[in-house]
Order: C-alpha cells, then structure tokens, then sequence
C-alpha cells in the first residue's frame, strides 16, 4: 500500500476548497438594503419607488441589450464580481427618522448589505445615513433634495439627484424668463411642509427668488398629513400671489388641490415641487382640476424604441402606471450605486466608497435627463439637472427650458376651468 | 369682518361637524363599555373604500354608499364585538387597548393588500359643486356631512335618552350583573352598541369620502381628532363630542388662519390641557 503524503492531502483538501469557493462564489449575489416607505402616508410613493428598484434589479441581473448604453444593461449580473446577481433587501421606514434609522441599522448588521439605497423622505435619509456613516457602509440617495444632507462632512453619503439649489435655479430662471415676456410675476408665496424636506427646499427657493429679485411675500409652512387646510389656502388668497411654489408630500397636495377648487381660488401660477406633485396617485385623483400645474423632473419617456422609452414600457408593465420622475430617480440612484460596484469589483467598503467618489457617467450611460454623474468631495452629483413639466390632460409633458420641451406651456394656471 | 374671516368660521364649523360625526361612534363604545376602540379611524377608512367601490361599481352618490356603508360597517362592529372585544373585556385594560389596536392594523394592512397603496378620490361634483352665498363659499359635500353629522348626534342622544333600547343600553352600562338579573342580556346590548357605533362611522366615512382623499392609512389621521374630540367632549357623551368637534374645528382654522398652519395643532392642545386641568371629565362628562 501505498504510503499517502499528508502533504498531497493537504493540497488536494486545498485545491477542493478553492473550486468550492470559488463555484461558491460564482453564485454569489450582492446584498444592498433599500429603505422605503412602504407603510405610513407616504406609502403610494415608497411602493413605485421599490417597484422601479425591482426593475433596476431585473436590468442588471438579466441581458438587456435592447437598453443601449444604460448601465449594467447589456449581459447578466455584475461582470467585474463573476457576474454575481444583485440581490436587494427592501425595509420599510414607516414614515418615521426612528424607523428609518433602526432599518438601516438591521440591514447593516443583521442582513449585511454592501450598500443602502433610500429613504424617500428627506428626514427620513439624514437619520438612516447617519448609521451607515458610523459603520463606514456606502449610502446613496437617488431622491431625496434637502440641502443639508450633502453639508454633514460625510464620507459615505452620495446623491445622485439634483439638490434644493440646483431646483431652486430651474423655477427662479423659469420665473425670471415669464416675467421677461411680460408677464406680471413680483410676488411669490411658498406654501411648505414642514419637515426636513419641505422646510429646506422652501428656505434654498425663498433666498434664490428674493437674489433673483423677487418678492417674497408670504411663507406658508403647515403640518404633513393634515386633516384640513382651508385656513391655509384662505392665506394664500389674502397674499394674492403672481406664483405659488408648493413643497408637499402626496395626501396634502391631493388635499390641497381639493381645497383651493372648493375655495375657487387658483394662483396664476402654480408650482407643485417634484414628491406629492409627482406621485402617480396625484394626477390620477385631481388631475382633472389641476390642469396646468408645473412640476420638475429629470425623466422624459422619449421616443418610442429608445431606451427611456422601453424602460418606461417595462414600468408600465409591472405597475400599471408610467413611471414619474421620483422613481426614475430613485431607479437611477440605485443603477449608478450598482454601477460602482461593479466598476469596484469587490463588496470590500473601502474599495466601494473609491468607485463611488470615481464615478463618471455619460449622458448616453443614464436613464434620467441629467448631463452626467460626478460627486464632488461632499458626495452631491455635480451634472444633476432638471427641467419643467405640465400637467395637460392626464400626464405631464415636457415644457421648459424650450430646447427639451415637447409641448407648449399654457399659463395661467386652469386648474378645473375647461 | 372682512369676508375671508367669515369663510374661516364657516369652514371651520363645517369642519368641526364632520370631527363630531366621526367621532360620535367613538364616544358611544365608550359610554356604554368603558372601552376605546383604537381601530375607530380604520373603520372610517373602510367606510371610505365602500364609498369608492359604491361610486365605482354602480356609480351612486352619498344615497347609495351611505346606507351602504352603514350596514356593512355595523355588521364588522357587531363580528368585531363578538369575534374580539367580548373576549379582551375579560382581560386587562391593556389587553383592550391592544385588541382593538391589532384590529386597527389588521384592517389597514388588509386594506393594503386588497386595495394597493395608491391614493383614491372621488369625482367631486359627486354631491353638487360648491356655491357661492353673500361671497362665501360652501361646498355641497361638506354641508351635507355637516348637516348629517347635527342628525346622527341627535338621533343618537335620542335613542339613548328616549328609547327602552337605549334604556337597557344604559343599564348594562351602569351595572351589567343588575341589568341580567332584570332580564337583559349584556352582551347583545354590548353587540348592539358596537353595531350602532360602527353604523354611524360608517355614514361617516362615506360622507368624509366625498370631499377627502382615500388611502388606507387615512384612518390614522383622522382618529387623533376623534380622541381628542371625544376626551374634550366628555367620553361618553354624545352632545359633547357635537360640541367639541365644532370648537375644535373653529379653533384650528381661526389659528390656522391667524398664527398658521403649523400651530393650529398646539393651540388645540393647549386648550385641551387647560379644559381638562378644569374638567377632567371633559365638556360635558358626568364627573
């Protein structure tokens, strides 16, 4: 019998341990947490948005050449980690910071996800990031604007989204443009909720219109999720308005458009910011009597056979609605944070947090209108952009600046005249 | 008074009648057994999805979801009796508050599930538009629910002050093992309460649909008022929860209107503190 060398067992033992990990490892998904409201009042906003990060999944796992150019389109999974499959934990924030931050916290330590993606509600984001800035995990927003969240010094935060100044320059030059026409815009009321979102948004858009010359001669900020807000708009008849920029979540942009058609009273120009404005419940319960309201966004459907437009067919087929603009961006977030995965080849955090700081997206790379993605040292996306959009008729359609529109704008404000 | 002060008092009565209207229920289960029923603005909520299936299905108005709603939400009040709060009365006062809770989210996540996330609305000439009297504008579905809400009020202090129903109601409420003893059976008046209770809500919720948005976590909204609505008025009694509901409705759009938007919920507060410092059985509790 031949005498066995522990040797040659232990490279045998070995050999087979690499080929196991490796086959291991060629299965391999990568774990990233996502927080959404997926429960609360901000719930209709949370499921697009989880449904548009399923759908990013799905063009990242599977081959989609049809998709051009998108990130990760083209072949299955992420070819730099042996195309391993992306594999998302979802975790509902409840509507509140508390839960958000408890989320984070399980997704990081219990579900260990290489990344998070969130939180919708800008509040919502300062608290979940602030935990994945303590345990060094990257965390990227597509979505949520409030200045600050960019200004905490942090190391871990990204933003792929344009932010409250960026937003601030598209209603002020487009206000600005109006009045250089001819019409009458002086006096501005900014009517806001009155939490991180809607406070710093109303504050960034409030300083860059008064700096652009602008009265503004009333700020209305009023409680999220109120049961009535007659007084509120009785205010804004008083402060009789050349334009009224509104900063709501979706249940009081729905309430308040109810309210002002029951008051019979309607700006002439009226500005509903992006979230509420946005959500696909909006148009669907008011849009009859909200005919002209501007909004901003970054989607454009586009041409029938491009790829905007076959991702947004591919939206449409899962959910029923055409995708808006908030989880676009919430879609386009998660695919430039897979995106640096990839280009990082390893799950490793430092490895991450060096291919998020290196990413440098093409417009023709991107599903959202926005001239490419660049942090700069804080984290924010320095090529983010926006542009305006109409409600006529059931949807919203592209009206300002002229060289994107696909419609003309119709001011004043209809609202529910015929 | 400017006309802008006057369409502030008008809306904010208005607004103060529906807080009473859906608050009547609330106040009647607590009268009547001691218990809060923490699933009270659920049961709004699926008056207001009845609402909407109604106006979907077979295109009617109030006439039709209004009954509608009522005795389908009598008959979950009566299951809910008889299913779950007959058997956490035997329990602690935490075990109520906790059934009545998980009934809360049993509804609003069922409703989840069933009905999608996504907000809903009914048309809103549903009821007639809104017309403009002396430069005051009134909404048609709030007047009606306002009107409603002064009929329901009534109808209940009626049966309970006028009627032998509402005589034995009272007596198993005061003294359950007395009123058996005098050939009443406490848990069928119990069952009857929840039942009227959870009728009324669902009138309600079928008029508060016609001018409000739908969500399945609107109920969460709208109980914090009726708590309050309730603990101000006095539990228990039906004319306080009328009153309260009006006061409170004037004050949040007075301060709402005066100091703004997002103090009205503090000066409400403040007043309930101060009222309860005062009378802690609320406006018009028995002490």
């Amino acid at each position: 019998m031949m005498k066995r060398s522990p040797w040659a067992a232990l490279a045998v033992a070995s050999l087979l341990a690499a080929g196991l990990s490796g086959g291991a490892f060629a299965q391999q998904t990568v774990k990233i947490g996502a927080i959404y409201p997926l429960s609360g009042n901000a719930a209709s906003a949370g499921t697009s948005a989880k449904a548009a990060i399923e759908l990013a999944v799905d063009i990242i796992n599977n081959d989609h050449p049809e998709l051009g150019d998108i990130t990760l389109a083209k072949g299955t999974g992420l070819p730099n980690l042996k195309g391993a499959k992306v594999e998302v934990v979802f975790a509902d924030n409840q509507g509140t910071p508390a839960a958000g931050q408890n989320q984070a916290l399980r997704l990081i330590t219990e579900e260990k996800v290489v990344a998070l993606h969130g939180a919708y509600q800008s509040g919502i984001t300062t608290t979940a990031s602030a935990i994945a800035e303590r345990y060094g995990i990257p965390f990227m927003t597509g979505e949520s604007v409030a200045a600050n969240l960019t200004e905490r010094g942090f190391k871990w935060f990204f933003r792929t989204t344009p932010i409250a100044s960026d937003i601030a320059d598209v209603y002020v030059s487009f206000l600005k443009e109006m009045k250089a026409k001819g019409m009458k815009i002086d006096n501005l009321v900014i009517v806001n909720e009155n939490t991180e979102y809607g406070t710093s948004i109303a504050k960034v858009v409030g300083d860059t219109a008064k700096a652009g010359g602008f009265n503004v001669s009333m700020v209305i900020p009023y409680s999220a999720n109120t049961t009535d807000v007659q007084s509120q708009v009785l205010q804004l008849k008083d402060a009789k308005p050349d334009a009224a920029i509104f900063i709501s979540y979706t249940s009081d942009a729905i309430l308040f458009t109810k309210t002002m058609q029951a008051l019979g009273y309607k700006p002439p120009i009226l500005i509903g910011d992006n979230s509420g404005f946005s959500d696909a419940s909006y148009l669907r319960t008011v849009g009859p009597i909200a005919q002209g309201v501007i909004n901003r966004s970054a989607w454009d459907i586009g041409k029938p056979g491009s790829p905007t437009f076959l991702i947004n067919e591919m939206y449409k087929k899962k959910t029923g609605n055409d995708l808006d603009d908030t989880s676009g961006r919430v879609m386009q977030g998660f695919l430039a944070l897979a995106e640096a995965v990839n280009r990082a080849g390893s799950t490793e955090p430092a490895k991450l947090q060096a291919a998020l700081k290196a990413t440098d997206l093409k417009p023709n790379q991107l599903m959202m209108g926005y001239k490419g993605i660049k942090f700069d040292a804080k984290g924010q996306n320095i090529l983010a952009s926006a542009m305006l959009i109409q409600a006529q008729g059931d949807q919203y359609v592209a009206v300002w600046p002229k060289e994107s529109a696909t419609a003309e704008l119709k001011l004043p404000y209809k609202a529910w005249e015929k | 008074m400017s006309a802008t002060l006057v369409q502030v008092i008008v809306g904010g009565l208005l607004l103060g009648a529906i807080y009473a209207l859906f608050s009547s229920g609330l106040t009647l289960i607590w009268g009547m057994m001691n218990v809060v029923n923490f699933a009270h603005g659920d049961f709004v909520m699926v008056a207001m999805y009845i609402a909407y299936v109604v106006y979907v299905l077979l295109g009617g108005g109030p006439l039709a979801s209004v009954p509608i709603a009522a005795v389908s939400l009598a008959t979950i009040g009566i299951l809910a009796y008889f299913l779950l709060v007959r058997h956490v009365m035997r329990g602690p006062m935490i075990a109520q508050i906790l059934g009545t809770f998980g009934l809360a989210l049993l509804l609003r996540y069922s409703m989840f599930g069933a009905a999608g996330a996504n907000f809903l609305s009914l048309p809103d000439n549903l009821v007639g538009g809104t017309y403009e009297i002396f430069g005051i504008r009134l909404q048609a579905s709030r007047v009606v629910a306002g009107i409603v809400a002064l009929l329901v009020t009534a109808g209940l202090h009626l049966l309970l002050t006028r009627t032998s129903l509402g005589s034995k109601m009272l007596a198993v409420s005061e003294d359950a093992t007395a009123a058996q003893l005098m050939g009443i059976r406490p848990d069928y008046m119990q069952a009857i309460a929840w039942g009227i209770a959870a009728g009324a809500t669902g009138i309600a919720g079928a008029l508060i649909a016609t001018f409000f948005y739908i969500s399945p976590t609107v109920g969460e909204t709208l109980a914090i008022i009726a708590f309050v609505t309730v603990a101000l008025g006095g539990f228990g009694s039906v004319p306080g929860a009328l009153v309260a509901g009006l006061l409170i409705g004037l004050i949040e759009s007075l301060s709402a209107y005066w100091i703004g938007g997002v103090w009205k919920d503090v000066v409400v507060y403040i007043l309930f503190i101060f009222v309860l410092w005062f009378r802690p059985q609320g406006l018009m509790g028995k002490s």
